[in-house]
Formats: structure tokens, C-alpha cells, sequence
């Protein structure tokens, strides 16, 4: 994004944020949302992150395979990675792939149908009754995606750990539960929030803007989902120099 | 009544709109009409506040809208209906949703008077029965009926209307040009048609603004319009073989 079109969006967020015209229909909107964004995209997220779970078991096992170090840190390696980094950010990036897209095309094709135009012309405050559900229902329900992931990646270790005997059910679970530190959670949290919010803005911003038609819908749904990624990487590194 | 006064518009080096002024009376079919290119559409979204003149006012009734800031103009736009080019009806609500949406926005109805208003605003259009179709079950003509009828929901004082024809056959282009002229003799409306369809110019125009690269032309009735001695209006007019045998006979 260039500064006008930061300008722009910032712009965007300030009109998403109006006092809504109706908070039942917005209600109603929110619920819609979250459910399209979470649990529609629960099934992902749980195959995503069990295998990512397993596949770093595998890889953790490979590279520490040396006499002095215990098969422990296995388990300690694979729940550290996923709570901080592979649960949040793999599952963002897929989700700005699967929603940011949806989002980007659904509102860029009612721009280029006019039927933002007609919801202005009714007088009602289109960004807000467009975004802010998704975003709510974004910041809502990424963080809970998350939770999730990580609980599946974990598990996801422990069965490819000991499907392929690269660990023992024993060393993992040792592993897992040894020197574990809470706050580790707090930081994915913190990030799953930030995520939420770019996987649902920034596509929002690319469709609210399209001009012309089909073409221009496919493009602007293609460039929501690498300006969110890109977003979502720098987002994810600055998010870890401050907390960690 | 509406006032336009000297509406200037531009995109980039592009002058469109090159200080219109005119007055729309209630009650009568107000037609906007000249070429493609001409300002038309960029009128009529000047009018509404889908774009900001560089220059010049849109007065409601006395209120001067182009100066307004967000909220006033949406108790403005409370009092439009409107009717897009291409229906812009909302693809994932039925008709009953899409016209019922303005009524769950603004009013405080009961769901009843809700139904019983959105079933009235269908009979008008000669949709009965039609509530629960999706806009995409929906042919050109019967997408075109639901606008209007989402457009007359709130019961407007104003009434836009962007190329009503465009895509219809004659017989439904007819039908829905009727059922404008109906409608703004029904409800006092202030109804605005943007075209260059010369039948509706003919059958519906009371008065009409013919627009040419930007400039208001002439202003008339369409008892008025086939007697012009000005080149483009006839240019305009006249430029199909029909309209041309059919000249004398006006």
C-alpha cells in the first residue's frame, strides 16, 4: 500500500467505525459474519494445522537427533511453534486467502452492480453496515480459530510422533508439558486479534474501491489477499518485537 | 421540487457537466435525455450525492443538499427512491428482503406491517406472489419491477430513475414507463428518468432536458421536442429511420 492508499483506507475505517443506523440488523449482520468466518472455516483450519503439527514433529526429530540433547525437547519445540508462530500466522495467511478473497470480490461486485450506490442512496452508511461486521466478526473469531489450531497442532505432533516412532507418547507429553510459559498464549492471542483485523480490513478496502467490472473485481480479490499476507508478515514481526 | 443551479463537473481534464441549471417540478415526469457521453448519468449522480460538483447547488424543497454534511443528507435520502441502470438489487436477499430493507433500516414497523407493505409495494408492480424469488430467478423486466418497488417502499417524495429501458424489450420498456408515470402522478413525486429511449421521451416526457457534451441544449415538453429548429436535438431525436418517417406526423 502507498501512502494515498493508506490514507484512503484509514479514511475507509474512520466511516466503518459511524454509529450504526440499527444495531439489531448489525447484530444480525455480526452473526452471519462469524459464522461464515469461523466456522466456515473451521474444517481448514483443523486439517492445516494437524498436519503442520505432525510435519514439524518430524522435522524437529531430524534435526536434533545428537545423544546430548533429549527427545523432550520435541515436544517443548513443536508447542512453542505453534503457539506463537505456526497457529497464528499459517492460519492467517490461509484465512486471508479463503476470506480475504470472499470479502474483496463480494464487495467489489456490489460496487460495480451499484448496489453500495444504492445503499448510500438510501441513506445508510454503507462502509459500516459492509465492514464492520466482518471485521467484529473477525477480531472475534480468528483469535478463537487459533486456540484451536494450536490444540490441533500439538496433537497434531504428538500423532505423527508416534505414528513414525520419531518420539515416544511419553517424551512428547513431557515435552509439552514441561517449562511451559502462559504468556506465550497471550502473545498468539494478541496477534490472532491484529490478523483478524487485516484478513477482514484490508479485502474490505481492496472491493469497496474497485472500478469497472469483472476484471477489475478478479484483480482487486487477487491483490487483497497479497497486500493482507504481506500485511499480516510485517504485522507479525512487529507484534513479536514488542511483546517477546 | 428540484433545483439545479450551474453544476459544473469534471474528471481529470475530462469537463462533463459544464454549468447545467433546471428546475424539476413534482407531480410530472421529469426526463433527463441527450447522447451516450452527453452528462446524463453524471447528472443525475451529482443530483443524489454520488458525486460532488466542483461547482454549482441541488436544492430539495429549498434545501441545499450539495452543502450538507453526512447526516443531514441522509435524512434527504430517506425521501429518494431510486431506480439503478442494472436494478441493483442486493444478489443475497429475496425481493421481500430487498424491499423490506429500507423499512428494517429506518422505521420501527412491526414484521406484519412490514409484509402487508412489502406485498403492497409488489401489487404495484404487478409482482404478487413474488416474495421469496432470489434476484437472480428474476428476468430483466421483473428485476427492473422489484426496484421500483423497493424504490417506492418508503413512500419518496423523490424519485430517480436511470435508464428505466435499457436491456428491455418495447412491450416491458412500455409497461415500466407507465408504471413511472403512475407513480409520480400517485405519490406527487418528483421523478427524475435519465434516457435516450425516444419512446419514453414521447410517451412519458412532461418535461424534458435535453443535455448535449455537457451543456444544457433545450428544455420542453414532448409535445414541444419534435418542432425544435436546433441541429442537435434533431440530430438526436430524429436518428433512427422510424423517427424520421414518423417526423411529420408529430
Amino acid at each position: 500500500m502507498n501512502f494515498t492508499n493508506f490514507g484512503r483506507y484509514l479514511l475507509l475505517l474512520k466511516a466503518v467505525f459511524r454509529r450504526p443506523e440499527k444495531f439489531k440488523i448489525y447484530l444480525q449482520a455480526i452473526f452471519k459474519q462469524m459464522d461464515f468466518i469461523g466456522v466456515g472455516s473451521l474444517g481448514l483450519i483443523s486439517i492445516i494445522s494437524t498436519f503442520i503439527g505432525a510435519v514439524m514433529t518430524l522435522q524437529i526429530a531430524f534435526q536434533l537427533v545428537n545423544d546430548f540433547i533429549p527427545k523432550t525437547i520435541i515436544g517443548s519445540v513443536n508447542r512453542d511453534s505453534s503457539i506463537l508462530e505456526l497457529s497464528p500466522t499459517i492460519s492467517a495467511i490461509v484465512l486471508a486467502g479463503k476470506i480475504g478473497s470472499a470479502i474483496s470480490s463480494e464487495i467489489g461486485t456490489m460496487r460495480v452492480t451499484e448496489q453500495i450506490d444504492a445503499l448510500e442512496i438510501m441513506g445508510i452508511n454503507s462502509p459500516g453496515y459492509l465492514i464492520l461486521p466482518k471485521i467484529i466478526a473477525g477480531i472475534t473469531m480468528v483469535p478463537l480459530l487459533v486456540i484451536i489450531s494450536m490444540f490441533l497442532s500439538i496433537t497434531g505432533g504428538y500423532i505423527g510422533g508416534t505414528l513414525s516412532g520419531a518420539v515416544s507418547p511419553a517424551e512428547y507429553i513431557q515435552g509439552i508439558t514441561t517449562d511451559f510459559n502462559p504468556y506465550t498464549i497471550t502473545v498468539a492471542l494478541v496477534k490472532a486479534f491484529v490478523f483478524g483485523f487485516i484478513i477482514t480490513s484490508v479485502p474490505a478496502y481492496e472491493g469497496f474501491y474497485v472500478k469497472g467490472g469483472a476484471l477489475e473485481v478478479a484483480q482487486a480479490s487477487t491483490r487483497a489477499v497479497v497486500v493482507s499476507c504481506i500485511t499480516i508478515l510485517a504485522c507479525d514481526y512487529l507484534v513479536t518485537q514488542l511483546l517477546l | 421540487m428540484i433545483e439545479i443551479k450551474d453544476i459544473y463537473k469534471s474528471f481529470g481534464s475530462n469537463d462533463v457537466l459544464k454549468g447545467i441549471s433546471g428546475k424539476f417540478e413534482a407531480g410530472v415526469t421529469n426526463l433527463i435525455i441527450g447522447g451516450s457521453g452527453s452528462g446524463k448519468t453524471t447528472l443525475l449522480k451529482c443530483m443524489i450525492g454520488l458525486h460532488h460538483p466542483e461547482q454549482g447547488s441541488v436544492d430539495y424543497d429549498g434545501r441545499e443538499f450539495t452543502g450538507m454534511n453526512f447526516e443531514e443528507k441522509i435524512e434527504i435520502r430517506k425521501e429518494i427512491g431510486m431506480l439503478f441502470q442494472g436494478s441493483a438489487l442486493f444478489d443475497s436477499m429475496t425481493v421481500e428482503e430487498n424491499i423490506m430493507f429500507p423499512l428494517n433500516m429506518f422505521t420501527e414497523q412491526s414484521r406484519k406491517e412490514k409484509v402487508e407493505r412489502v406485498n403492497f409495494c409488489l401489487e404495484r408492480v404487478n409482482l404478487e406472489g413474488k416474495n421469496k424469488l432470489f434476484p437472480a430467478e428474476l428476468s430483466g423486466g421483473m428485476k427492473k419491477r422489484v426496484g421500483i418497488a423497493r424504490a417506492i417502499a418508503m413512500n419518496p417524495k423523490y424519485l430517480f430513475v436511470d435508464e428505466p429501458n435499457s436491456g428491455l424489450d418495447p412491450k416491458t420498456s412500455i409497461v415500466i414507463d407507465e408504471l413511472i408515470k403512475e407513480l409520480t402522478e400517485e405519490y406527487n413525486a418528483t421523478t427524475i428518468v435519465v434516457t435516450h429511449d425516444m419512446n419514453s421521451v414521447m410517451g412519458i416526457g412532461d418535461y424534458i432536458l435535453f443535455l448535449h457534451e455537457g451543456k444544457k441544449f433545450w428544455e420542453g415538453s414532448n409535445k414541444e421536442i419534435a418542432h425544435t429548429d436546433i441541429q442537435e436535438l434533431n440530430d438526436f431525436v430524429f436518428a433512427s429511420r422510424f423517427m424520421k418517417a414518423a417526423k411529420g406526423k408529430f
